[in-house]
């Protein structure tokens, strides 16, 4: 580890500065969170009182309500991505090269796209007939479900292109019609990266704010718009305690989702689909 | 194969497309249509010709390029730095940088801004601190910093810094050690070993990263917003602001098409940096 710097004093210099910026940088905004949620009075630099009260608070009424918003928009928006995407992935191997790039390209374009514009364009064109979906909460669901299709593709799509080569052909040519193939063979081999997907559209969509916050209705307010509401009303101490429980519904849900995939996982799954 | 049988085959190939087609590229044309749609009836340029007279527009896309630039730069430095060190210095706390950082994606971005609400901001920690330090009267009347450009700033490089670090790491992975011994053995200084051998094996990996958090910071919308940033509007921002509390729908839709162009553009050059850069 030492092929650069090899003076010991230089690099006790070096680590301690990584350190310093670590803990600032990374460390301490996330223990001023967790702090937050718990302080009751908090007019000096450290809290003078600490409390449950906001943490317990945010178990209640109208918060209680928006972390169930969004645990269940996140659960069946991933399921229906789950299937859109591994549908559209299975789907587009059939097609030629130039087509398939095609596909990949309006599968993985609502990733580049802000997401108050994709909020605002679902927000115009289901506020006109045919489809008035305005003021439901299946826009909502539909606007999660753009948002992290992508995802769900994107893994299928790594997941396909490491099937045992000509597995499924065999199946085929044993008899099997080509449903039983895609559910006894190809989707049992596909589940670790859907699973991985899975949790990756859970944390995404629970945590979405910039496309939620252009279409919920009034009765379906989703943690993170509550959490926005509650600090632009000056509520900054009951904004982090709903923060600190939408973080742990989140990283629960995962555990449960796949014991083996942490947060870590998800985030790393993340990064290698580009967004 | 029957003919029925592709046929029905290609329904069934087709059914995503069709669904993504609905929920996705039928309500951009439909943005389009209320972007391009005259007052009278027909269709013109005369929402766009508005929006680009006035300033709001131009002042937005100024200062959402600013922004994205100056955190993607910092991002960068700052990645490359912290990478550099894990990887050659080892400090105490190095593996467990790694384990936060990645727990960090999980999170979403705007809770950054919430958090730094605390630290940094009108009464916060870091300034109760600094105020009874200088002996200041407690209430501090003048706005942090937090609530300006630096502040959105800071908090893009609190929460993206990760996506260089993670690209920057795993090139240093594969950077010979020989080589490197080779050439401080030479009598190399460690700055020369840096600037000359590792700095062009981490090229692409900083195009890579840099790239994507550049387009990311472009997007960013939830820390601007929770911050309560009142000074700065990038376009995300004029977006909502014009469709939520001004009702203006036309003209929020014009903005979100010109950024919407502006952030595929950039998407597609981040793709074509990522096909010219080895894994």
């Amino acid at each position: 580890m030492s092929e650069l710097i090899h003076s010991r004093g230089a690099r006790r210099l070096l680590a301690g500065a990584g350190m310093i910026v670590t803990a600032i940088v990374f460390g301490l905004p996330l223990l001023t969170l967790i702090l937050a949620s718990i302080a009751g009075e908090w007019t000096r630099a450290l809290p003078s009182t600490l409390t449950v009260a906001h943490l317990r608070a945010a178990l209640g009424g109208a918060q209680r309500a928006a972390l169930w918003h969004s645990l269940a928009t996140g659960l069946v928006a991933t399921i229906v991505a789950l299937v859109l995407g591994a549908w559209g992935a299975l789907a587009s191997r059939r097609y030629p090269a130039p087509v398939r790039r095609g596909i990949d390209a309006l599968f993985l374009m609502p990733v580049a796209i802000p997401s108050v514009s994709i909020g605002l364009a679902l927000l115009v064109a289901f506020s006109h007939p045919p489809l008035l979906l305005n003021g439901t909460v299946v826009l909502v669901v539909i606007t999660h479900v753009v948002l992290i299709t992508a995802y769900a593709y994107t893994s299928a799509q790594a997941g396909i292109a490491r099937l045992p080569p000509s597995v499924e052909e065999m199946a085929g040519s044993l008899g099997a019609a080509p449903s039983r193939v895609l559910v006894r063979v190809t989707l049992p081999l596909l589940l670790p990266h859907l699973r991985a997907a899975a949790a990756l559209g859970l944390a995404l969509s629970m945590g979405e704010l910039g496309a939620t916050i252009m279409i919920y209705p009034p009765g379906w307010i989703t943690a993170p718009v509550e959490i926005f509401s509650l600090t632009d009303r000056g509520s900054l101490f009951a904004g982090a305690a709903v923060s600190v429980w939408l973080l742990a519904t989140t990283f629960a849900a995962l555990r449960l989702l796949d014991r083996r995939r942490s947060p870590r996982r998800v985030a790393l799954e993340r990064r290698r689909s580009g967004a | 194969m029957g003919r029925a049988h592709r046929l029905s085959r290609a329904l069934v190939a087709s059914v995503p497309l069709v669904v993504l087609g609905v929920i996705f590229l039928y309500p951009f044309a439909l943005l389009a249509v209320e972007a391009f749609a005259r007052p009278g009836g027909g269709y013109g340029f005369g929402t766009f010709a508005a929006i680009l007279a006035g300033h709001a527009f131009r002042d937005a896309l100024f200062a959402t390029l600013r922004i994205a630039l100056t955190a993607t730069a910092t991002c960068l430095v700052l990645g490359s730095a912290l990478a550099l060190l894990i990887r050659f210095v080892a400090f105490p706390g190095a593996r467990a940088l790694g384990r936060l950082v990645d727990v960090y994606l999980a999170f979403p971005s705007f809770l950054v801004a919430l958090s730094l609400t605390f630290l940094y901001g009108n009464s916060g920690l870091v300034r109760s601190l600094w105020t009874s330090a200088l002996g200041l009267p407690a209430v501090d009347a003048s706005r942090s910093f937090l609530y300006g450009f630096w502040g959105v700033v800071l908090a893009e490089v609190t929460y993206y810094t990760p996506f260089v670090m993670r690209p920057v790491l795993a090139a240093l992975e594969v950077i010979d050690r020989a080589q490197l011994e080779v050439a401080s053995g030479l009598g190399e200084r460690p700055w020369g070993v840096l600037r000359r051998v590792v700095f062009p094996e981490l090229v692409p990996a900083l195009i890579a990263g840099g790239s994507l958090c550049l387009l990311l910071t472009m997007n960013e919308f939830g820390i601007i917003l929770v911050m309560g940033v009142k000074d700065v509007i990038t376009l995300p921002m004029m977006i909502y602001g014009k469709a939520i509390d001004e009702f203006d729908y036309p003209a929020a839709s014009a903005v979100a098409i010109c950024n919407v162009a502006l952030s595929l553009g950039l998407n597609f050059t981040y793709r074509q940096s990522l096909e010219r850069a080895p894994r």
